[in-house]
């Protein structure tokens, strides 16, 4: 069973303690994990600019980079979702089975973790009270709402739930910049509903959203402290 | 840019910025949160209906020139005049011809998004006619010199100290600000209204092509009035409003209502089949359908044919965000939030609505939301693609639209970024330079300011390259780091 990690380009260059917080909770888990240097990004900024040609280039040398894995794990919900449900339809052609078969074993980290390998206690210890956020994509294009709620339980942390824990922190990509006149007032809501909540840490499974979240309360100083839960799992292993 | 809104500005972003900085509409807005909350709870229970109901609007779609012309004859028997009409121009016109020639007078108009889609109460008045709305939140709007901000709740982006001034000048003296004085005193108002109207307009939630009935639904009971007291009845049913059969509606009523209100049925339901019968008391004399096609009909077979599927229940606005937060006249089209973001390019070929598709973080709320299951963000993506070059989306052909010429800065951008990033050496590159940045910019990894980036900066610190990727992590361990 070869399992590759994909860090996505975010997790790389700007928070590699996520990428490496994964890896150490796959290994946790029993995993043995391969990072294919050749990966970069899966193209989601480019398809949701309206440029699907630059999306399918990416597209394309993430399935070249990625086809010869068992499984492929992103601490990503949305760059797991832009491979699981886009790749298949932008990829045409001779691609398209390639896509495919790609797409199906793609997962987020705690879907992978806790619905695939049937692990919650990695023997990791959080003593926080935490409330979680659901990225939109995880939660909507994957389904995934339980997994990374069940990891934390295991590992011992009060989870607080805030108000609209479902609803949108405001990111969305190029839209947070586009629109920053409506992005920045949805991470000031999101911010209060966690505020709300006196918890610890406001805790999600992508590191786009809690990098706005973060950018935001460094402004305002408002809400917990945004962190992945990659990063605050593998901080609490042994 | 339309007038009657209480957020104008010449793009959605100067719209958005006005709503956002607005406190009264903000406190009005909020009013919403509650109303979302109750109709999502019913509607989970029906996911049944909800797949019933997205197979009967598949089955309209897949013929629907067929149930178009089955639904014509069935009104022709019925003795109803059936007007086609390809254009808001031209339906404005039927219904101005048949005014004229019936000399009406006083026209009364039940709450229809299509008959603001072509704009008509403008031109009645501007022909020297009366046309009163009737439904409480669009009556309001009316008076208030506005255009409705939501599908079903026109008047969301007022709160009640606002409305009661609205009804207070109307009244021509102060009302109280409570809710039953204020509706108590408009329903009084507008019986005197529907009594003295020549000509009824309606919409139509659905209309069947088997019985050619016509459906209403309202809460207040004045699209009954409109339907049985005036001597004409004129209905504006866009095409897609067509329903194969009678009995469909017991899927599609109770979901459209669940969907739009957290009701179980609407306090009404009109059901109009044809015009007065010899032996019936009440009903028009004459009743005219118009079939409203407004380039609904080239979407079938593209990619944006499932659009065709919505009935309008407007449970895409109040799960949005971003409508949430600016209201809908910061969409500055008839139709607003997510539905109104797809539909408004596709309805006007591309000539309105341009900036809509991107102002939206595509988390996928209205599509979860949707009783009909539209993939409405999946939609917002392939309309940013066919919207990129100047001149009519061309639906569902995007090798047409991706050749056409586009901005060219933004296609270099992303073909040298794509280009760089599909090769693991032009990776490192740009991450090396990008490194750069961190050293001139940021002390504790974060910038206050960067250039080039001012939209982001403007509200949000920018996180910049940390000191050591995750790519130089791995070799470390490689070479034995153990605390990589």
């Amino acid at each position: 069973m070869s399992i590759a990690i994909f860090v996505t380009c975010v997790g790389d260059a700007l928070f590699p303690e996520v990428g490496v917080g994964a890896v150490r909770l796959l290994e946790a888990a029993g995993c043995t994990v391969e990072f294919p240097r050749a990966q970069t990004c899966c193209g989601q900024p480019a398809l949701n600019a309206g440029e699907p040609e630059a999306a399918v280039r990416l597209a394309r040398h993430f399935v070249d980079v990625f086809e010869g894995y068992d499984a492929i794990v992103a601490p990503s919900g949305s760059c797991a979702a832009m491979v699981r449900h886009w790749y298949p339809q932008i990829l045409e052609g001779r691609w398209q089975g390639r896509a495919e078969s790609v797409a199906a074993r793609t997962y987020e980290l705690t879907e992978y973790l806790v619905e695939k390998l049937g692990r919650t206690d990695l023997g990791a210890r959080v003593d926080a009270r935490v409330t979680v956020h659901d990225a939109c994509h995880m939660l909507r294009t994957l389904g995934v709402k339980g997994a990374p709620r069940r990891l934390l339980g295991a590992a011992g942390a009060e989870i607080v739930e805030m108000v609209e824990p479902e609803t949108c922190c405001g990111f969305g990509g190029t839209f947070a910049a586009a629109h920053g006149e409506i992005s920045v007032p949805l991470a000031d809501d999101k911010l209060t509903h966690a505020a709300a909540t006196e918890a610890d840490y406001l805790v999600s499974c992508d590191q786009s959203c809690l990098m706005h979240l973060e950018g935001r309360r460094r402004r305002t100083g408002l809400g917990p402290r945004p962190v992945h839960l990659a990063t605050l799992l593998a901080e609490g292993l042994r | 840019m339309t007038h009657g809104l209480v957020t104008p500005g010449r793009t959605l972003k100067e719209r958005a910025t006005r709503a956002v900085a607005d406190a009264e509409l903000q406190r009005a807005l909020h009013n919403l949160d509650v109303r979302l909350f109750t109709a999502r709870d019913v509607e989970d229970n029906h996911r049944a209906l909800k797949d019933k109901a997205a197979a009967i609007r598949r089955e309209t779609l897949a013929d629907l020139d067929g149930w178009l012309d089955k639904l014509e004859a069935t009104l022709v028997s019925l003795g109803v005049t059936v007007h086609r009409c390809a254009t808001p121009d031209d339906a404005r016109r039927v219904v101005l011809d048949l005014a004229r020639r019936e000399g009406v007078h006083r026209v009364v108009k039940s709450k229809s998004m299509a008959t603001e889609e072509i704009d008509l109460s403008d031109a009645l008045e501007a022909n020297g006619m009366e046309s009163i709305e009737t439904d409480l939140g669009e009556y309001i709007v009316q008076l208030a010199g506005e255009r409705p901000s939501h599908i079903i709740t026109p008047v969301i982006h007022k709160t009640l100290p606002q409305i009661a001034d609205v009804l207070s000048r109307e009244a021509g003296a102060p009302l109280a600000v409570d809710r039953e004085v204020l509706t108590e005193w408009t329903r009084e108002k507008l019986r005197e209204k529907f009594v003295a109207a020549d000509m009824g307009i309606t919409g139509a939630n659905f209309v069947a092509a088997d019985t050619g009935t016509i459906v209403v639904v309202t809460n207040e009971g004045n699209g009954r009035f409109c339907t049985s007291l005036p001597r004409i009845h004129v209905c504006v049913m866009p095409i897609e409003k067509v329903v194969p059969r009678f009995a469909d509606l017991a899927t599609l009523l109770p979901l459209l209502t669940m969907s739009a209100t957290g009701q179980r049925l609407s306090n009404y339901v009109s059901m109009v089949t044809g015009p007065r019968r010899p032996d019936e008391v009440d009903g028009p004399e004459h009743l005219h359908v118009i079939f409203l096609d407004h380039n609904r009909r080239d979407l079938v077979g593209t990619r944006y044919e499932s659009m065709l599927a919505c009935i309008r229940c407007g449970a895409c606005l109040n799960v949005c965000p971003v409508y949430r937060k600016i209201g809908g006249h910061a969409y500055d089209s008839v139709y607003s939030g997510p539905m109104g973001k797809v539909l408004t390019p596709l309805l006007s070929a591309g000539a309105d609505g341009r900036d809509l598709p991107g102002a939206s973080s595509l988390c996928g709320a209205c599509a979860e939301a949707c009783p009909v299951q539209i993939p409405l963000a999946d939609l917002l993506v392939r309309l940013r693609e066919d919207l990129r070059s100047p001149g009519p989306v061309v639906a569902g052909v995007p090798s047409v639209a991706a050749k056409r010429t586009r901005p060219r800065v933004r296609r270099l951008g992303f073909g040298t970024w794509a280009a760089a990033w599909a090769s693991p050496a032009g990776y490192r590159a740009s991450m090396g330079a990008a490194r750069l940045g961190r050293r001139i910019l940021g002390r504790d990894g974060w910038a206050h300011r960067a250039p080039g980036l001012r939209g982001w900066t403007a509200g949000r610190d920018l996180p910049l390259p940390a000191a050591r990727s995750f790519r130089d992590r791995w070799d470390a361990r490689r070479e034995g780091d153990d605390q990589w």
